[in-house]
């Protein structure tokens, strides 16, 4: 992989970690550089160790590998945490004049790159800006033009005024200068190459939020909760501009009532959460089925169970949105696998919700939400867009729908399972609905043979939906090949790249991942055709292996993760390699 | 069309299940009668209900209607006011339900403000679990599972709301029909979060807070020249916990509600048949 570079910051939390790594990422892709940021972060304000890495290359990076080539280090920690990325011919940018870092010396074989930051920075106008100085070195580092850095403190420091934005850039030039003048740069190797390309550059909860809005949600109410809050603050104040709104509730009990509510009304709504929040969701998300209301309900998993580990990376959350809640309740549960699918996914769900009447669970994870990655725009293209409203009736049509007492029927069996749905305001169409047991008008009932029929009804429509929808797959690589490889969620990045490893190790896979968790697409014949199936996931007991285990009637071999760390798609390769019958050596 | 409405016409086909004399039947009445007189007709009223005996008002009126689960009902009120501020929204249940289960929602839906109105039906009992003490119940209140009285102090709905800056607070006697009535019709009528608490008896299970012992007991505002814009006077009677009170306690006359401030105007059912036009600049913002 020809001219890799990655890049990674780190030091304690509250050190402006994140909106420097920010800054870099939007530099390297401005520049016409494919970018893909991972972020180490722990579940405190300040202090504690916090990386933002960036990997970023002229093709196509999908995952984070274990290499780095440039590190500025703010504390001492952050090379020990990353002694294992680290190799010969790494650069490390630190402050040899701050106390903590006065006797650090880069291990054997790296490049010991001490620049005084803090000093330079006060230079440039204030201390506050030693991580641009620490910058401005790195683009001497790597050799990357340091102008490309200009538009990025402009769009971060913008609306502080002009001044502002000089003294960065000037901060920045000190970095550069201080190292051109006391390092060769023939020393480092790197080379940065810049292209023509436009990217843009964005993270899955931002992804999902541009989607709800694309796919006309109005109305979104949630309550914060890492790794999903990204959702609704990306919504606050762009929601509002399409006239409508964004409610922060009192928790997650209120916040899916209030999006049922806001959906009756006849909005697209929508909430999100994660796993603790998902738990108190349940409560309501059978009201949701039974009264047959369209909403959007985004996971976005952390690793579990109880608080588990919030700022860290797992799918532990599918058995809960496949079974979760008492009762049997009809549902979809779709499952982007990059990024830009969780754009594309969340306009898909809020179709699927309106046109099956039904609760949709948009499942993403911490890996996908955090994460930013760049795309070309046309990957977000709003022009093919599509609304699918399903089986709203209007006034002119609400004869058709009344019985013979003129009342409307809200859960009239019809053949499909889908009833025809009337908004409040429209006139002859009032009615209730209710989480009882209710009749075709809404009223309770505990007649047996009403029960039996509303029950098929709202499961019919969910076969309804198995026969007229595609519920396809990702396919990847050789579809020759007997070593099959199943996951789902942000593990399709690692393993499309994992793949470019296992090809130099000459082992060819067919790589299969699935968006749509329920109903999911029929594998059996995939599975009968390869001599080894692997499911990856990021998970201890593998969820999704079961599943599919339970539909294809095949024991399949699992490669589980969950140490709270997505996969890196060197490492993935190597775990694959494992698990076939003829052992490979990966060459990493 | 709304000029020809009649209180039945929010009345629905379903004969209600309460108990013969049960006091839900003239709390009923009277929201039925105060969503007719301020105008409203069953097509744009939406009336969202608990669980409990009291929650099944969704069932015996007709409307829009959504009966939730238990102590949820506030939280879809205002989402369904959100999404079409257009619309009369009503919700209703009972004091367990609002008070127990629902407290927390109860204290931030009073805060928010929504325009909506709240009328809960204070029997001071599970009705339909049959009899357990509810969070209005007196401190010596014998219950199944208070065999000695709860022996903790019972809540006071209107000084939680008073602490929460409740902008319309006020309580009523469901067998008092005209003053009922007078009161909903107010919490209707009001910009803001109508919030009415109404004794509501039950008699099946509390041979307490009767009919008789509300009857002789009762002191309406009225009768004392109460001026319910007075916070201080307000505060007063309601905490006092001698007397038991009906009429609007407190009404702050400036209140903006939240959909107000929010500028939410607008029915949200409404939108384009694609990606709005502009969608692409969303895109834009992340070059
Ligand atoms: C989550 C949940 N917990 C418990 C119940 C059982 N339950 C139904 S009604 C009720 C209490 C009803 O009391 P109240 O709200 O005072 O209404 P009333 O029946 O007295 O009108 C309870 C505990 C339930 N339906 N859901
Ligand atoms: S049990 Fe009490 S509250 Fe329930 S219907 Fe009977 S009288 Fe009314």
């Amino acid at each position: 992989m020809p001219d890799d570079l990655n890049w990674a910051i780190g030091g304690e939390a509250g050190d402006g970690i994140n909106s420097t790594g920010k800054i870099f990422a939007q530099a390297l892709s401005r520049a016409g550089r494919q970018v893909f940021t991972s972020k180490d972060f722990a579940s405190r304000i300040r202090g504690g160790y916090t990386a933002y890495k960036v990997r970023s290359s002229t093709e196509r990076v999908e995952s984070v590998v274990d290499r780095l080539d440039v590190l500025i280090a703010l504390t001492q920690r952050t090379v020990e945490e990353n002694m294992d990325e680290l190799h010969e011919g790494s650069v490390i940018i630190y402050d040899g004049e701050r106390t903590m870092m006065e006797d650090f010396e880069a291990p054997e074989g790296m490049i010991d790159m001490p620049v005084p930051l803090k000093r330079l920075a006060q230079d440039a106008g204030g201390a506050i800006m030693q991580n641009i100085v620490a910058l401005g070195a790195a683009c001497e580092a790597a050799n990357f033009p340091i102008e490309n850095l200009d538009e990025a403190l402009e769009k971060r420091f913008g609306d502080k005024g002009q001044s502002i934005i000089e003294n960065n850039q000037q901060a920045a030039r000190l970095g550069e200068e201080y190292v051109q003048e006391e390092y060769d740069r023939e020393d480092f190797g790197y080379d940065i190459e810049t292209t023509d390309n436009d990217y843009v550059l964005l993270n899955g909860d931002e992804a999902i939020g541009m989607g709800a809005i694309a796919a006309g949600c109005r109305f979104y109410s949630g309550y914060p909760i890492t790794p999903a809050t990204d959702v609704m603050e990306y919504l606050k104040g762009r929601l509002e501009r399409y006239g409508g709104h964004v409610m922060q509730a009192e928790d997650e009990l209120s916040a899916i009532n209030m999006a049922l509510g806001a959906a009756r009304a006849g909005a697209r709504a929508m909430t999100a959460t994660s796993g603790p929040g998902i738990d108190l969701m349940a409560e309501t998300f059978g009201l949701v089925a039974t009264s047959e209301t369209p909403l959007v309900i985004c996971d976005v998993m952390r690793s579990g169970p109880s608080t588990g580990m919030p700022t860290k990376q797992e799918q532990g959350d599918l058995n809960m949105t496949l079974f979760g809640g008492h009762g049997e309740i009809p549902r979809l549960v779709v499952a982007p696998t990059s990024i830009s699918e969780c754009f594309h996914k969340t306009i898909e769900a809020f179709n699927l919700a309106e046109k099956y009447q039904t609760p949709v669970y948009l499942v993403a994870d911490l890996a996908l939400a955090v994460t930013e990655q760049t795309f070309s725009p046309e990957e977000f293209d709003m022009d093919s867009v599509e609304i699918d409203r399903g089986k709203l009736v209007g006034e002119s049509d609400i004869d058709t729908w009344l019985n013979d007492k003129d009342q409307f029927q809200p859960h009239f069996p019809a053949a499909d399972g889908i009833s025809p749905r009337t908004l409040p305001g429209t006139s002859g169409g009032a009615h209730m609905t209710t989480g009882l047991e209710h009749d075709e008008l809404g009223r309770r009932t505990e007649e047996q043979e009403v029960r039996i029929e509303q029950v098929d009804k709202r499961n019919q429509k969910v076969d309804t939906a198995k026969s007229e929808e595609d519920w396809d797959y990702r396919e990847f690589g050789d579809s020759d090949s007997e070593t099959l490889v199943l996951s789902w969620g942000s593990n399709e990045g690692a393993m499309r790249e994992a793949m470019d490893f296992l090809d130099e190790a000459d082992v060819s896979v067919r790589f299969i991942s699935v968006p749509y968790l329920f109903p999911r697409p029929d594998l059996t014949e995939e599975i009968e055709a390869a001599e080894e199936v692997i499911v990856v996931e990021c998970n201890a007991t593998g969820q999704f292996a079961d599943v599919i285990e339970h539909d294809s009637l095949t024991r399949l071999k699992r490669v589980n993760k969950y140490n709270g760390v997505r996969f890196k798609a060197d490492e993935l390769a190597e775990r694959i390699t494992e698990e076939l019958d003829t052992p490979q050596e990966v060459p990493t | 069309m709304s000029s020809e409405i009649r209180f039945t016409d929010f009345k629905s086909d379903k004969q209600p299940t309460w108990c013969p004399g049960c006091g839900d039947f003239g709390t009923m009445n009277g929201m039925m009668k105060a969503l007719a007189n301020t105008g409203n007709d069953p097509d744009n009223t939406f009336v969202v209900a608990g669980i409990g005996c009291s929650g099944k008002i969704g069932t015996y009126m007709h409307s829009y209607a959504l009966h939730g689960v238990h102590g949820r009902a506030l939280p879809v009120g205002i989402g369904v006011k959100s999404a079409n501020p257009n619309l009369e929204v009503m919700v209703s249940g009972g004091d367990g339900d609002g008070y127990s289960i629902g407290a927390g929602h109860f204290v931030h839906a009073v805060r928010r403000n929504m325009d909506m109105t709240y009328v809960v039906m204070d029997n001071r009992i599970y009705g339909l679990t049959k009899g357990q003490f509810s969070p209005t119940s007196r401190e010596d209140f014998e219950t199944a599972t208070s065999p000695d009285g709860p022996k903790q102090a019972p809540v006071n709905p209107l000084a939680l709301a008073l602490a929460a800056d409740g902008t319309f607070i006020a309580q009523s006697f469901s067998s008092d029909a005209q003053r009922h009535e007078e009161i909903v019709q107010q919490a209707v009528e009001h910009d803001g979060f109508g919030f009415v608490n109404v004794y509501s008896p039950c008699v099946t299970f509390n041979d307490v807070d009767t009919y008789d012992y509300f009857r002789d007991t009762i002191v309406d505002v009225e009768d004392e020249d109460h001026d319910p814009t007075d916070r201080d006077a307000a505060r007063e009677m309601i905490t006092d916990d001698e007397t038991e009170y009906q009429g609007v306690l407190y009404q702050d006359e400036d209140s903006v509600p939240y959909n107000e401030r929010h500028g939410l105007t607008e029915n949200m059912a409404d939108i384009p048949d694609g990606a709005p036009e502009d969608a692409t600049d969303l895109v834009r913002e992340f070059y």
